[in-house]
């Protein structure tokens, strides 16, 4: 038996049809990823139970939630589990204190599983305490509004677009404290997203949906490699590596060690020791049959050709590499593929032009 | 001259009346309220009608057909003759009764506006902050519904007080158990004695005034905070 999220979903509305099957790991953050459409939200609702998908099937760790064929449906107050809502939606006749509790007093003591003072602390809300939700920032709101959902001690988090309604700097002001979340927290996290950025920095898995059906699932590095994605997501193909700062250069750049390798980027002020994920698009690298010499390029890497793809993007294709035990994609002409005779099995070195530091 | 005692007999019973009445009316049109607000029945056009029609039609209508169904032939005379209650009619069960159903579009429409304003989603939070329904209506939508609350109960009161023809079909005129003020008033005027008429009908004027008044003032404040 799985001891992660299980959701089988059918739904039939017009126009839209879902239907997934869904297997997701019982830790870290899952991303439902895709177009406005695509059928994040419903999944998420029909998850908590917000929303009724007949004949569905979902269960938590080995506890079933609902299972039409025998005819549970546990109500969506007796599920443990929090959701975060694209608003806020703090309850405005309560004080910030008062709808931090509003979750944790429903709960029986013994269930409880985080405190006010650790969780204010953790989201930074701690002086917010007696303020009214009126008086908050939108940044703000959205932090007590998790902080709330945690404090119902959830099972697993269900996060709707929580930064979608957001500036960029209120966004760039949240993603901290849920890679704290991430980091500290042992609950897993269904994170539905448009954004590839806030994918890419915070997923360890990935779910790809388009059109109410399940593209891909997999983990984060691993499925982002992939070479048969639809066009919709290919068009912004790259992977992303977690990696550790193994050192700092004479010469002010940073080392960057990962699985099968190591990459230079930029001095980086994080202690040595520090987790940091990058990204690399595979329009920045590019491709040398032999040890390139005489290049600007510093990040030069032997790697392994793991198969090719035709892409949207008349005249290129999207060749998948390995590093290691790390996968690469590169976008190249086909041109080049045919002059250079890529296929899969051939060893040649890739040369990456930039890296996108994701924290 | 001011009031004399059958004045001061009506003015209690007329209090003792919308108080009492007023009560009901939350009770009642409470879920009323709730289920018009919140319901995709195709049912809920022909309840919302049925509930507004006291607003159209005479008062002399509504008291007949209740007459009719509260009477000895009536079912629901026949019900309460059954159960050893008597009969409603011309009694101070039978004013209740009937003013409950004159003035319960004045408690549910306000009531209704106020839960749908509120929206579904304030219902989904408390729903994944383990709150059931019945919880979540008392801790969230009463206290987002206030202002609703408030009017409903404010324009239910001051509606029944103000009321004749039901009365008078269905109640008569009996002192200290069916003559409110507004019968009263017209029991003077009729035997020309307008300086008592005078005094009830000012009081009653002047009741209403302040009512409103308080209401349309508190109520747009009140609304204010509530929204968001």
């Amino acid at each position: 038996m799985t001891e992660g999220l299980r959701a089988r979903l059918r739904l039939d509305r017009g126009a839209f049809r879902l239907d997934v099957d869904l297997d997701l790991p019982q830790r870290g953050i899952s991303a439902l990823f895709g177009h406005s459409g695509s059928g994040k939200t419903t999944i998420l609702r029909a998850i908590a139970g917000l929303e009724r998908a007949p004949g569905g099937y979902v269960a938590l760790g080995g506890e079933v939630w609902q299972d039409d064929a025998r005819g549970v449906f546990v109500p969506v107050h007796r599920r443990a589990l929090g959701y975060v809502f694209q608003e806020a939606s703090l309850f405005p006749h309560l004080s910030v204190r008062a709808n931090l509790e509003f979750g944790r007093k429903r709960v029986p003591a013994h269930e409880r599983r985080f405190d006010l003072a650790p969780v204010t602390e953790l989201l930074g809300i701690v002086s917010l305490l007696e303020r009214r939700p009126d008086g908050l920032s939108g940044g703000e709101r959205q932090r007590v509004a998790i902080a709330r959902a945690l404090l119902a001690s959830p099972r697993l988090l269900l996060m709707d677009e929580p930064l979608a309604a957001l500036d960029l700097r209120r966004k760039l002001e949240i993603l901290p404290y849920l890679e704290r979340m991430h980091a500290e927290l042992a609950i897993p996290i269904v994170y539905v997203s448009h954004a590839p950025d806030e994918v890419a920095r915070l997923a360890d898995h990935l779910v790809l949906l388009d059109d109410g059906k399940l593209v891909a699932s997999g983990p984060l590095t691993e499925t982002l490699a992939r070479v048969d994605l639809p066009p919709s997501f290919a068009d912004d193909a790259g992977v992303v590596l977690d990696t550790l700062l193994a050192g700092h250069e004479e010469d002010a750049l940073s080392r960057l060690e990962f699985a099968g390798g190591a990459l230079f980027v930029g001095r980086r002020r994080e202690a040595i020791g520090t987790h940091l994920r990058c990204r690399i698009h595979a329009r920045d690298v590019s491709l040398a049959l032999a040890q390139p010499q005489g290049t600007s390029i510093v990040n030069r890497l032997p790697a392994v050709v793991t198969a090719v793809a035709a892409t949207e993007t008349p005249g290129h294709v999207l060749v998948q590499l390995r590093i290691g035990s790390s996968p690469l994609l590169a976008r190249i002409t086909a041109r080049s593929r045919r002059e250079l005779g890529i296929e899969p099995g051939l060893r040649l070195w890739a040369q990456i032009k930039g890296v996108a530091l994701l924290n | 001259m001011t009031l004399d005692d059958a004045d001061l007999a009506a003015v209690r019973l007329t209090l003792e009346l919308a108080t009492v009445v007023t009560l009901l009316l939350l009770a009642v049109g409470t879920p009323i309220a709730w289920w018009l607000a919140r319901t995709r029945s195709r049912l809920r056009h022909a309840v919302g009608a049925v509930v507004a029609l006291p607003l159209v039609l005479p008062p002399t209508v509504i008291g007949f057909y209740l007459l009719l169904v509260l009477g000895p032939n009536g079912p629901v005379g026949k019900l309460t003759e059954a159960l050893g209650i008597g009969l409603l009619p011309f009694s101070f069960g039978g004013l209740v009764l009937a003013s409950v159903c004159y003035s319960l579009p004045f408690v549910v429409q306000p009531l209704q506006n106020a839960f749908e304003a509120i929206g579904p989603r304030p219902l989904e939070v408390a729903a994944t902050l383990r709150a059931s329904p019945w919880d979540t209506f008392w801790s969230v939508v009463v206290p987002l519904a206030r202002p609703g609350f408030l009017s409903g109960a404010v324009l239910g009161f001051a509606h029944t007080v103000g009321e004749f023809g039901v009365v008078l079909m269905i109640g008569g005129n009996i002192p200290d158990r069916t003559r409110v003020v507004s019968v009263q008033i017209y029991d003077h005027v009729e035997a020309l004695e307008y300086a008592q008429a005078h005094w009830l009908a000012g009081g009653m004027l002047a009741f209403s005034f302040i009512v409103l008044l308080a209401l349309y003032t508190v109520y747009p404040q009140a609304m204010k905070g509530r929204r968001r």
